[in-house]
């Protein structure tokens, strides 16, 4: 979609300003936030590009004046209400007033330390054989879903290099909206910096990203 | 542990409150519903506090600095290689190591949102979150790194690496002259977190005092 985290190219920002002895966390509800996010995940209720749609999907001005944890935040609240986890109404009144007659069990410290350890990969077996090789010269997609997509504005229709195969994973697009993993091809697309901001930009910059096989065409 | 907030949200100051509010409504209604036991809060909080964080990613490099095996199983496969050293997991199930030269000069952002390696350098920072880095560091990388004080020769390649998988990325920055003969040890206290990233370079200067 085309949402306000798509951020690349974007102009009126301000300068990066790099804090030093920066602490993890900034204020003790960002370690919880950062916490029931991931221990929530666990569950299995919804899955990573579920949450990353959810995030991406709020209003631009709210997403834009909102904090990085404050954002897992909301989004955590939608989810929780979208999937029946807890009622408005609970959340008003900040404690659970039915028990969740269909929760599993509890996500456990021992779950979490697996999850922490094993993490979660995201390569699958190849359901055909790749289209593209390395060197081959694609166009990324014209493309604008209102859906979840991993292909940021700033390539799209651009012409760049297949760099790397980088293997098959899961198809965020697919897997953010319904839970299919439907894995596709992945593949590293270098861009030259020209082709993406025009002759005056910066010839020695070259920008890649990880594009799945639907995001790309032969150029 | 309240602290202060960072410089960078300004305007949110009624936040604060606000938001500590609401995770502990969404906390207590995920403990009493028997989703989460409250002991799996704490050992996240305080595995990516104290354990995971960027002294793994800098193991990593000063192995790469002294051990030219390890070197090449780093560029040919990145996830077995800090497998072996014990990192991987979350974050770090697919990782691809960058080698800066001379004339190559590699940095990492996520514009989409905050894509991180976390299993080698723990949990972003938050300029690496935010918009000016994110919408900046495709378009101007130059203007950028100078706001970190790093100034690269004209001719030098930058590549910018836009995390847009699940594939993470590691700079492995270049080795500071006049460091022949250091142990490990020693070389992995130089490397610091921003020259794994890409926005810092590193010199024998940085070494904390002895």
């Amino acid at each position: 979609m085309n949402g306000a985290a798509d951020m690349g190219g974007m102009h009126g920002f301000g300068p990066v300003e790099p804090e030093p002895n920066e602490p993890v966390f900034h204020a003790a509800w960002e370690k919880k936030a950062f916490a029931l996010n991931m221990a929530i995940g666990v569950a299995g209720i919804w899955n990573l590009d579920a949450f990353r749609f959810a995030r991406e999907s709020l209003p631009p001005p709210q997403y834009l004046n909102t904090s990085y944890y404050g954002l897992w935040v909301v989004t955590l609240e939608n989810m929780m209400l979208k999937h029946g986890v807890a009622t408005s109404e609970e959340i008003a009144a900040g404690h659970a007033l039915a028990p969740d007659a269909a929760a599993p069990r509890p996500v456990t410290a021992a779950m979490v330390a697996d999850m922490v350890r094993c993490g979660s990969p995201y390569d699958r077996p190849a359901p055909a054989p790749a289209k593209f090789k390395v060197g081959d010269t694609v166009r990324a997609r014209n493309m604008h879903p209102k859906t979840h997509t991993r292909l940021p504005r700033y390539v799209r229709g651009h012409v760049g290099e297949v760099v790397r195969i980088v293997g098959c994973h899961v198809f965020p697009d697919s897997n953010a909206t319904d839970g299919r993993e439907d894995p596709h091809w992945l593949y590293t697309v270098r861009f030259d910096g020209r082709e993406l901001w025009g002759a005056d930009s910066d010839p020695t910059v070259r920008v890649s990203v990880e594009a799945w096989e639907p995001y790309l065409e032969p150029a | 542990m309240q602290q202060p907030h960072a410089p960078h949200d300004h305007g949110h100051g009624s936040e604060l409150d606000e938001m500590a509010l609401r995770v502990r409504a969404l906390e207590t209604i995920l403990i009493e519903k028997g989703l989460i036991e409250p002991a799996a809060l704490d050992e996240l909080i305080e595995t990516y506090e104290t354990r995971i964080g960027p002294r793994n990613g800098a193991r990593v490099v000063a192995r790469a600095w002294v051990d030219p095996d390890f070197r090449r199983q780093l560029f040919a496969d990145g996830t077995a290689a800090i497998g072996a050293l014990g990192y991987g997991g979350r974050s770090g199930n697919h990782l691809l190591a960058l080698e800066n030269t001379p004339s190559v000069h590699n940095m990492v952002v996520c514009t989409l949102c905050s894509c991180y390696p976390w299993a080698v350098l723990g949990l972003p920072p938050l300029w690496y979150k935010s918009a000016p880095y994110r919408s900046r560091a495709v378009a101007e990388p130059r203007a950028v790194l100078r706001e970190f004080g790093v100034e690269l020769p004209s001719e030098t390649e930058i590549r910018v690496w836009d995390s847009t998988a699940e594939l993470r990325y590691l700079v492995i920055p270049m080795r500071p002259a006049g460091t022949d003969g250091w142990s490990e040890e020693r070389l992995a206290g130089i490397v610091t977190r921003d020259s794994m990233i890409g926005t810092g370079v590193l010199t024998r200067s940085r070494e904390p005092a002895r």
